[in-house]
This record gives C-alpha cells, structure tokens and sequence, in this order.
C-alpha cells in the first residue's frame, strides 16, 4: 500500500511538471503585448524562445512592437521565470511559433487549414477564436467553440 | 584661477540646458489631447491641417498597411488588428477619452505605427496633421 502510495504521489508530480502552469500574466506583459494578441501563456515557449522575441521586438513578426529598455526588462525577467520546461516545449519551434509546435501541430490535427485562414479566425495564432477561455490561459477540450462568424460548411469537421 | 572660471561657465550652460529640457518636458508630458496637440504643432512649426491628417490616415505610404487597416477610415468605433483580429478601441478622443492623455505611451504608438505603414517614423507635422484630424472628429 506504502509503494501505490508512493507511486500515485510520484505520477500526480510528473503530471505537474509535464503541462502548462497557469500563471496570471504580468500587468505590463497584459498591457504591453496584449494590446494586439492574446497575452499567450509563457509556458507555451522555451526560455530560448522568448529571449530571442523579446530581443528583435523592433521587427517582431512584420511589425514593429518595440518597447522602452525598462519594460523589455521587466517583461522578458518574467517570461524568462515562467517559461516553459516540461518535456513538449523544451523544443525550440521554427521562427519562435508556438503554432509551429509539434505538440500545437499535434494537438490540432484535425482542424482544417482552410479554418485558419477565415476572415473570422484569421490565422492559428487566434487561439481566441475557438478557445473561449484562452485570454485567461485556459485552453480546456471543454471550452472549445465553433468560432462565431465561420461559415458553416466547416461544420462538418467540429465536433461540438 | 581661469580653470575655475571654465568650469563654472560649464556649469552654466550645463544649467541652462537642464531648465530647457525640464520645460520641452513639461510641454511633452501634457495631459490632454488639445495639449498634446499644441505640443506637436510647436514642434512642427506650422499649424496643423486636420484635412491633411485624414488624407494622410488613410494613405499607404508604399507598404502594405494605412493607418485606415487597423483603425479604420473612419477612427470613431473599434478598429481591428489586420494581422491578428484583435480587437483595438476607438482612435477619436471624443469618442475613446483615453487616447492622447499619456504622451510616452502616443509616441510609442506613432513610433511603432509609422514604422509599420511608411517604414520610418512620422515627422512632427504628420503627427499633428492627424491628430488635428482625430480631435476634429465629434460625436
């Protein structure tokens, strides 16, 4: 009994460790890099990752978000605390894309490219779009949701 | 005796260059729209022409993007990011009393805005051109 014990405690730390902690993101992060998308989870990146965006913010995927010395600090000290380490982020996507993930290339297999590319979804960055808990970094199967606007001949792939 | 002299005129000029830049400061650091406005306008050297501002929003300026892809031609309601949907509130002070109170945070925005629509930042007189526009815009 003393070992299941043992054993279930053990299990109940690797699940720990090997998914994303929901942390509330910092107020600048919030007010900074959320202004124009999701303030996206830090653990959903690697510290090498994160270090590497927060130092290019000038051409930051096509535009411009750079930021005074003092917030690109503050910012990039907590990404830096609370990026990810379990096992599927230890990898460093191409370009620095959480949607270039393998386990987000994984996760989203079934969805049909086409649905990224409505005007009501706009790209796979829009986790928002289907995820009606992301902007609190809650990205539950339960929460999913046919994104409002999309037509509805993709209907027939979704399955809530 | 005369390097005592030297560094005292140095430390003159070093005074009155402090009290300029307190007072372009305190110009800078204007809390409402109106004053943001006159602070662009000095700099610019010229009074502001809200048809120009308008013009110049919605122009492409040999990129991609106007300012009209964001924030719409017509500012007064929520614009949306062009890349990400995001949703972005109204740009017209009457109609966002917001916007324009924090002066670090509206250059940052022209900062990094103009670099995206005209691959430079805007001068003074562009910045005011559209500014006088928005202010103009009234519900």
């Amino acid at each position: 009994m003393k070992w299941i014990a043992i054993l279930l405690l053990a299990g109940a730390g690797l699940a720990r460790a090997d998914s994303p902690q929901r942390v509330t993101p910092l107020p600048k992060y919030q007010q900074e890099c959320a202004a124009c998308h999701l303030a996206y989870p830090p653990g959903m990146l690697p510290a090498a990752s994160w270090k590497r965006l927060m130092g290019s913010l000038d051409k930051h995927y096509g535009t411009d978000a750079s930021l005074d010395e003092a917030s690109v600090r503050e910012i990039s000290g907590w990404l830096q605390t609370h990026a990810g380490t379990y096992k599927r982020v230890s990898e460093e996507p191409p370009q620095d894309r959480i949607t270039r993930s393998q386990w987000f290339v994984r996760k989203h297999s079934e969805v049909d490219p086409q649905i990224w590319k409505q005007a009501a979804v706009k790209s796979a960055a829009n986790c928002a779009a289907c995820h009606t808990a992301a902007n609190k970094g809650s990205f539950r199967e339960s929460e999913i949701q046919f994104p409002k606007g999309l037509d509805a001949r993709f209907r027939r792939n979704w399955s809530d | 005796m005369q390097g005592m002299e030297v560094t005292k005129s140095c430390i003159r000029t070093a005074a009155r260059a402090l009290m300029l830049a307190a007072e372009l400061a305190g110009t800078a650091w204007a809390g409402t729209s109106q004053e943001q406005l006159g602070a662009l306008s000095a700099q610019a050297g010229r009074s502001p022409s809200a048809a120009q501002g308008q013009q110049f929003f919605n122009a492409q300026h040999g990129r991609e993007w106007s300012c009209a892809s964001c924030h719409n031609a017509q500012p007064t309601g929520a614009g949306k990011h062009a890349n990400t949907g995001k949703s972005i509130s109204a740009l017209a002070p009457a109609f966002n009393p917001e916007r324009f109170t924090d002066p670090a945070k509206s250059e940052k925005w022209f900062r990094r805005n103009c670099n995206d629509v005209l691959a430079r930042e805007c001068t003074p007189a562009e910045k005011a051109d559209v500014q006088a526009w928005l202010v103009s815009l009234k519900r």
